[in-house]
This record gives C-alpha cells, sequence and structure tokens, in this order.
C-alpha cells in the first residue's frame, strides 16, 4: 500500500470510525460486567502473601459478570498510581484491591479523591477517619490461627524448642510470634519459641541461615513471618524439622512436614464485599475479624499431628469462634520480666494496645532490637 | 527432653556450614569475572547472568528431571549472555561498564518474565555428598553435606592459578589484559580473546546460578540472588585478580552471610543488621586499607576500563 496517498479525508474517516467504536465497545462492557482491579506487590504465586490475595481474586473470578483484571510486581512508588488509573480508565475497574501496605498512604488516598466514585479496598488497617469515604481497609487477626498452630507445634516438638523466622519486629510480626508461644505454652508449659529476625521480607538465602541455625540449636518445629515462607519450609523438610506455614497452605511443598498453618481466608472475604455492593449496602470503612469471620483459617491438619494435639486445637478453635477465649489474657510478663499484660487485664482481640506490642513474652528467646 | 543442642558451638559451626552452603555463588562468579577481567574486560552483567543461571537450570531440571542437564542449561545460557556482553562490547566505542549494568537488568527481567510459571513448582535437586559420616552430631553433618559444585568450585581455584601462570592461554589472556597493542603484535585477535574470556566467565557464572536454585537456597523465586553478583564481581577487585584469594574471599562472604543468623539462635540479638552487613564492612575496610593515592591498585590489568 503506498501511504503516500492516503488523503487526510481518509485519515479522519478511518480515525472518527475508530474513536466511535472504541466507545461503543466500552460501554457494551460496563454494562456486561463488574470489572474488579487487583494489585499485587510481589509474584502471584509466591506461595505467601500476594498468593492469598490471587486465591480471593480467583474466588470472584469464578462469580458470574465479574472481570478481574491483575498486575503482579507492582512497587509501592509512583508505579502504583498509574496501574490504578490504567485500571479504572482503560479497563474500567469500579472495584480496586491494591494490597500491599505501602500502596496506602500518598498513593491510594490520593487516587481515592481524584475518583471518589470508584470503591478502594486496602490490605492492612490504615484507614481513619481522615482519609475519603470511598477508601476502606481490611485486615485479619491472623495471630488466632498462629495460636491455634502453636497448640499443634506444641504437642509436636520433642525437644521443646520451636523457631520462628521473621522479617522484622514489627507489632503484627511480635503478636504472632508471641500468640504463637501462646499456644504452645498451653501444649507444653515448657516449651520455649526461639526467634530471628531477617531484617527483610524476601530474604531466601538469610531465611534458609536463619532456618539452619535454629535446627543446629534443637529446635524441630518452625514457623515464620516473611513473605514467601517456601524457603524455610522447604530447607526445614529437608532437615527433618516439621513446619507450620504462613499465609497460604504450604503443604504441597513439604507434605510430611507440614503440621498445620496460619492462613489468609480471602476467598471467603471478597465475594462477601462484593455481595455488600451489588446489594447496595457500603463495605464498612474499616473491617476487620479473624476466625469467626472468617478472614483467616487454619491449614488442614498434616498426618503428624496428633489425636490429643487435634482434639486439644480444635477445642480452642471452637472456643476462639465462639468468643469464649480471650489469647493474650493477663497476668503476661515479657521475656525480661516485665509485667506487660497485669493480671485481671483482657486484651480481646480489637483491643488497640495489642496493634503498639513491642514486646516478646516470656518463652520466646529473643530480642526486639 | 532431649535435648541435642549444642550450645555456642552452633556460631563457629553455622560460619563454616554457611561458608561451604553460601559461598558458591560467590565462587563461581567471582571466578568467572576473574578470568574476564584479566583479559581486559569488566562484565557487570554477571548478576544478570546468576539470575538467568538459577531460572534456566530450575526449568531444565522440571522439565526433564535432571538437575545435570539444568547445571549445563544454566552455563550455556552464562556463555551466550557472555557472548552477547562480549559481541557488543567489540563494536568501537563501546563502554563495557554501560553495556554490563544494561545486561544485569536485561538478565534478570528476562529471568523473571520466563521464570513465572516456575515459582510454584518442585525441580529435582542436585545431590550432596555426606562428608560428615564420621560424627555423631547431626549439626556436623548437617554443616558437612557437601555439594559436588562447591568441591568443582574449589578446585577450579588452583587449576585457574596455576593456567594463568603457566599456560599458554593463560599468558594470552593477561597479554590481551594487560597491552593489547603487545597482543595484537603477536598475531592475535584481541576481541577473540576476550570473546571466549568472556563467554568462559559467564558460563561460570551461569553454574552459579544453578547451585542457588537446584541446591541452597534450592528454589527459583525472584528475590532467590538478592545481589550476591554484584557482590561476587565487587569480591574479584577485593581480591585482587587472583583466583586463590578469590577462594578465600567467598569463604569469607558465605560464612559471614551465616554470622547474623546463628549469632542470634545463640542469644545474641542486639545489632542483628549490622551482623548482616558484615560482609560489606569487610569489603570497605580492605579497600580503605588497600587504597592509594599514587599507584593503581595492585594485579589490576592495564587495559580494565576502570584503572585506564
Amino acid at each position: 500500500m503506498d501511504f503516500s496517498r492516503i488523503s487526510r479525508r481518509h485519515l479522519l474517516q478511518g480515525g472518527a470510525a475508530l474513536a466511535l467504536g472504541g466507545t461503543i465497545g466500552a460501554r457494551a462492557a460496563h454494562a456486561a460486567e463488574t470489572t474488579i482491579g487487583f494489585i499485587y506487590v510481589g509474584s502471584r504465586d509466591d506461595y505467601g502473601y500476594n498468593q492469598a490475595h490471587a486465591q480471593g481474586a480467583a474466588a470472584l473470578k469464578k462469580l458470574p459478570g465479574i472481570k478481574v483484571v491483575e498486575e503482579e510486581k507492582v512497587p509501592e512508588t509512583d508505579a502504583v498510581e498509574k496501574t490504578m488509573e490504567s485500571m479504572i480508565n482503560l479497563d474500567g475497574s469500579t472495584l480496586l484491591f491494591p494490597t500491599s501496605f505501602g500502596y496506602f498512604n500518598p498513593h491510594m488516598i490520593k487516587i481515592a479523591n481524584k475518583y471518589p466514585k470508584i470503591r478502594f479496598e486496602h490490605c492492612g488497617g490504615l484507614w481513619t477517619e481522615k482519609d475519603p469515604k470511598n477508601a476502606g481497609s481490611y485486615f485479619g487477626y491472623i495471630d488466632e490461627a498462629q495460636f491455634i498452630s502453636g497448640i499443634v507445634a506444641g504437642y509436636s516438638t520433642k525437644s521443646g524448642k520451636l523457631g520462628f523466622v521473621a522479617a522484622k519486629p514489627i507489632p503484627q510480626v511480635l503478636r504472632n510470634i508471641n500468640a504463637f508461644t501462646l499456644g504452645a505454652k498451653l501444649a507444653n508449659p515448657k516449651a520455649t519459641t526461639q526467634v530471628i529476625f531477617t531484617g527483610d521480607w524476601s530474604m531466601p538465602v538469610k531465611e534458609a541461615e536463619a532456618t539452619n541455625s535454629l535446627i543446629d540449636q534443637g529446635v524441630d518445629v518452625l514457623t515464620c513471618h516473611v513473605d514467601g515462607p517456601k524457603t524455610m519450609v522447604e530447607n526445614a523438610a529437608r532437615r527433618g524439622a516439621f513446619v507450620c506455614g504462613y499465609h497460604v497452605n504450604q503443604s504441597p511443598l513439604a507434605p510430611k512436614a507440614y503440621l498445620t498453618g496460619a492462613e489468609w481466608n480471602w476467598e471467603a472475604l471478597y465475594p462477601k464485599f462484593l455481595k455488600m455492593i451489588t446489594s447496595g449496602e457500603s463495605i464498612p470503612n474499616f473491617y476487620r475479624g479473624g476466625l469467626k469471620e472468617e478472614i483467616v483459617k487454619c491449614s488442614p491438619y498434616g498426618e503428624a499431628v496428633s489425636a490429643e494435639a487435634r482434639k486439644h486445637a480444635d477445642e480452642m478453635k471452637a472456643k476462639l469462634i465462639a468468643g469464649e477465649y480471650t489469647i493474650f489474657k493477663g497476668p503476661i510478663l515479657d521475656n525480661k520480666g516485665k509485667t506487660v499484660i497485669a493480671s485481671g487485664v483482657d486484651r480481646g482481640q480489637k483491643d488497640p494496645e495489642l496493634e503498639k506490642m513491642d514486646y516478646l513474652i516470656e518463652g520466646v528467646i529473643g530480642a526486639t532490637s | 527432653m532431649a535435648d541435642s543442642s549444642i550450645g555456642l558451638w552452633t556460631v563457629p559451626l553455622a560460619v563454616l556450614g554457611g561458608a561451604i552452603r553460601v559461598s558458591t555463588p560467590f565462587l563461581f562468579v567471582s571466578l568467572g569475572e576473574c578470568i574476564t577481567e584479566r583479559s581486559g574486560r569488566i562484565n557487570l552483567g554477571l548478576e544478570g547472568t546468576l539470575v538467568m543461571g538459577a531460572m534456566s537450570a530450575y526449568g531444565i531440571s522440571y522439565l526433564t528431571g535432571s538437575p545435570w542437564l539444568g547445571v549445563l542449561a544454566a552455563g550455556i545460557t552464562g556463555a551466550l549472555l557472555g557472548a552477547l556482553h562480549a559481541g557488543i562490547c567489540s563494536l568501537p566505542r563501546v563502554n563495557d561498564v554501560a553495556v554490563g549494568i544494561a545486561l544485569m537488568l536485561f538478565g534478570i527481567g528476562l529471568a523473571f518474565f520466563l521464570g513465572k510459571p516456575l515459582i510454584e513448582p518442585t525441580a529435582p535437586r542436585l545431590p550432596a555428598i555426606d562428608f560428615g559420616w564420621w560424627s555423631d552430631i547431626p549439626q556436623v553433618r548437617a554443616a558437612l553435606r557437601i555439594n559436588v559444585l562447591f568441591l568443582i568450585g574449589v578446585a577450579i581455584a588452583p587449576i585457574l592459578y596455576w593456567a594463568f601462570k603457566t599456560t599458554r592461554w593463560g599468558l594470552l589472556i593477561r597479554t590481551a589484559g594487560e597491552s593489547s597493542d603487545a597482543a595484537r603484535a603477536m598475531g592475535h585477535s584481541v576481541l577473540l580473546i576476550r570473546l571466549r574470556a568472556t563467554m568462559v566467565g559467564g558460563f561460570l557464572a551461569g553454574i552459579g546460578g544453578s547451585f542457588l536454585s537446584l541446591f541452597y537456597p534450592g528454589s527459583w523465586n525472584e528475590g532467590l540472588s538478592s545481589g550476591q553478583g554484584i557482590t561476587a564481581v565487587a569480591l574479584v577487585i577485593f581480591a585482587r585478580w587472583d583466583p586463590l584469594l578469590c577462594l578465600w574471599a567467598s569463604l569469607a562472604f558465605g560464612g559471614a552471610a551465616a554470622l547474623g543468623p546463628a549469632l542470634q539462635s545463640v542469644g545474641v540479638t542486639s545489632g542483628y543488621h549490622l551482623f548482616n552487613a558484615a560482609p560489606y564492612i569487610l569489603t570497605l575496610a580492605i579497600m580503605i586499607i588497600t587504597c592509594s593515592p599514587k599507584r593503581t591498585l595492585t594485579g589490576a590489568p592495564a587495559e580494565l576500563s576502570i584503572t585506564r
């Protein structure tokens, strides 16, 4: 084709046809289905945090009339704003899940102010009254599931030494370590949890070294709080130790060594959010819960878990769901001997004091700094 | 309660075990880079080669069921990336440092792209040889489960040292690195020597990557290398372009990586960020001690663009 022959009129006609076709196409898509956007900070099949969210997205995909658009490995920078804008303007998304902690401020707030008709749901619990009303936070009390893992670990250990590979000493991580230890002590009062901080969320070589060092110290059940538990699970299983998982079910990686694990249950929560929207009620801006609200769950028990452990763990799970048990119940000492929760004080699930946790309880070997 | 703990002995043992477990990628990348730099070219892209090697080894091991084929594939991938670097650098007025950085980003990006479906499956791993059979202590046995690649790396270092000193091709590489005019006067193509040296360097770096994904930590994921390739390139300068010193430096870096977790496991909990930074502090200290404003770095090939 000779391009010099195309006249200006041809070009204009072509352009108009394209523009018209474009708008019609977009409108048709809008009428047919609701588009939901998911943004992940890492890879969505990492056996960890991002995979948990991707499983939630997959649950939405199955629903009729729902289209899910996803983007992985979006850094916590301006890049996420561009992703959100393109999901809104090009894909026609009306509900967005920017799942990583660092997306919230300033990126999601900025975009939420710019697009007041779009709904934003952020995982992490950062939303306050000052933030836009079309944005919200949701998060789970996963320490409840860690507490159950701790009970199972307490029954399964022979040495009485448990290990915890942790990323950073921030309140959420400390709360998991402490809940895990409290569960273990319920099963075996002499049990201790040794913690190693690797310093960052994804450090495979350090996590492997931490796992090996813990096992060298006699630890025989390990769990972790890092972005991708795969390294810990595989390396611990190779050395013959048991593991409790985190984020998602890692039992396919080590079927014999896997006891149970603390998992997110986003595949139950996200369809609930959608139902709230379609039925016209608004999603609460601040949405939290634990086992009872089906925001977290425990992995099915592995074959190595004894009947006694299963029974005790199931009992405690039932009590937590019924709201009859408080994990952080005074008196609780920290591992330096100071009272952190006084006798007679019940710090229930929703107690804001627990969100400021900066100590490791008695029975944990390690330090926060 | 059965107490199988060995107390404070964990620390030296973990450092020894860590030196063996963690050092192998450092060793292969630094030996490879040593060959490349001795020929007068610097390849900063080895971080990308390492990651590509890790990905291709894992992929091939998963698809064929043979980890050794994976190692070979990693080596070939590395050699191809080396050839690409050498090919671009042989064009006139091309800066090898800039090309290296571009290839590092290219290698990492390509590996993440192609490695996407490999994050979930579990590939067959390389076997380990049990050198701890004489001990009853499980910790010692675990530390002495040594991979063949480590032994090969340890063997390559003295061979390379000897080859640089006494063989014909060792002399050719050094000539190309010290004075390209002299090499040309002898009737050799400097570009061809550098092409081969960069390919061999890439081959070794690729194998270093296969160790990461097929032995320790032993699976493919995107944070796998966490900068080990770049550290290994710096390590060559630190080791003064001497293969034997590369071996010791790699062992020191591997041991240092194990220090932080090991100290925490025996209860030294303060300042773990500092212990984690130990290898880098060591590098800085040695750089400061050995540098001099009066001369270029001892042992540096004269044709290297960073010394020219």
